[in-house]
């Protein structure tokens, strides 16, 4: 059944403080719409429940990218085709450009936002483990004023989000990492192009003395949420990358993932690719060492 | 909500539509504009036939609803050449058969019309993401993408003319 246009109500106010005014005057009663991407879809199956739509893909001031010495701040209404065309996003955070590059189609590039990926929280987010593999801090803006979180405390559970009715995502930020970083990212879908991830993860690392110094797991698409892999994380630490520890870190990575069966995959068949792509990424992240 | 008036250059010309803001732009081409070209196919952002470029930029027709649209300035397939003056595009498509049904036309045109305004001399890679959002049941592609390698040397020679 399609929707009938007629019943819902789309406003677009013209800057940002005027959009978080209607927030903030009537909390829950408006649903953000950026690119379109998710929402018009929900929207021609006849199944938008949000009535209320405020349009914030015209705001320019969500919609730049800043780069200083230190950080790049990535505004909620960049494309991902903005993302991933970006000279500091392509130099320093490689594995976003990446999953950016497979989000979609070149049209849906186009048009879907970084904000709207976060928001829409699907466990499957093409972008969500490159986030966690650089640590990065999510800016959330309300008439209250702003906060900054850990994007570890961003998802709390299947489709939540730590955002408040009267709250927008406003930016992305990423600390840059040293240069000599290892990173790693990898997407296994039913096609190259275009298809929602049936697993899709993205690391970064470093080693001292063969032995892992840092490392930072994002996965998606094997949980409730996208998961930054804590549990596989801690047994890396300190340990050489050699056959045992990437046995122990296969075990580990069993323990903290909880995939599903559903229409793109079965929980076993993530359970084993999973456990293949942390073995991958391992042994990577091991030749990268030795050539150093 | 009720209808407003709604704005945007469509090939060209400025059009004024009155319809609800969450009309999605496809439909405002094909039953407000008359500019049937414009195919929908999935009417979900997959497969591509509802294609155009706006603002230079190639979107899914079906996820644009028209207030993001208002202002904009759409290419449609009528837009992109003349019955008697087609685009090397199409006439590319014409000599090497990549247009069977025609349903994933329209779309393929405007995708390789955008394709080759970033890349004039797409490499076979570009080639097949660029049109990676454009499903075509009938031709297997092959043809499609014989297709945009001829336009490219053909819109190349026809610039340095």
């Amino acid at each position: 059944m399609r929707s009938y246009p007629a019943d819902y109500e789309l406003i677009t106010p013209g800057n940002l403080d005027a959009v978080l005014r209607l927030l903030s005057d009537e909390p829950g009663r408006w649903t953000a719409i950026a690119g379109g991407t998710e929402i018009m879809v929900l929207f021609g199956a006849g199944k938008l429940s949000a009535r209320k739509l405020v349009s914030i893909s015209p705001l320019s001031e969500l919609r730049e990218i800043f780069e200083d010495e230190d950080w790049i701040s990535i505004g909620s209404g960049c494309s991902f085709t903005q993302i991933r065309r970006h000279a500091g996003v392509q130099r320093h955070f490689p594995l976003l450009a990446k999953c950016a590059s497979w989000t979609g189609s070149i049209a849906n590039q186009n048009r879907g936002t970084i904000g709207g990926n976060l928001a829409n929280a699907s466990p499957a987010a093409d972008s969500s483990p490159a986030l966690f593999a650089y640590a990065a801090e999510i800016e959330l803006i309300s008439a209250r004023g702003t906060r900054r979180i850990p994007y570890e405390q961003f998802h709390l559970g299947y489709k939540k989000i730590a955002l408040a009715a009267d709250e927008l995502i406003r930016a992305v930020y990423l600390r840059k990492c040293p240069a000599d970083s290892f990173c790693y990212a990898r997407k296994v879908g039913t096609r190259n192009a275009q298809a929602i991830s049936k697993i899709c993860v993205a690391a970064t690392g470093k080693l001292h003395q063969g032995r892992v110094e840092e490392i930072r797991i994002g996965m998606g698409s094997v949980a409730p949420a996208p998961l930054h892999l804590v549990g596989t994380e801690r047994v890396l630490l300190g340990a050489a990358l050699n056959d045992a520890t990437i046995a122990e870190a296969r075990k580990a990575l069993l323990s903290e993932v909880a995939p599903i069966d559903d229409i793109r995959s079965t929980a076993s068949y993530r359970k084993l690719i999973a456990g293949n792509l942390l073995e991958e990424l391992l042994r990577e992240f091991a030749a990268w060492g030795d050539r150093k | 909500m009720s209808a407003r008036r709604f704005s945007l250059c469509v090939n060209g010309v400025e059009r004024f539509v009155d319809v609800p803001p969450m009309a999605r732009l496809l439909d405002v081409l094909r039953h407000e504009l008359g500019l049937t070209g414009t195919k929908e196919g999935c009417g979900e952002g997959e497969c591509g036939s509802c294609s155009v470029l706006m603002n230079g930029e190639l979107v899914n027709s079906c996820l644009v609803p028209i207030a993001q649209a208002g202002g904009a300035s759409i290419l449609t397939i009528e837009g992109v050449g003349e019955q008697a003056r087609l685009h090397p595009v199409q006439k590319a498509f014409l000599e090497c058969g990549g247009a069977q049904c025609g349903i994933c036309t329209p779309g393929m045109i405007l995708a390789t019309v955008h394709l080759l305004g970033k890349h004039p001399r797409p490499t076979q890679e570009e080639i097949h993401e660029g049109l990676n959002g454009n499903l075509c049941r009938c031709t297997g592609y092959m043809r499609i993408f014989e297709a945009v390698e001829k336009a490219a040397c053909a819109m190349e020679s026809g610039a340095m003319e």
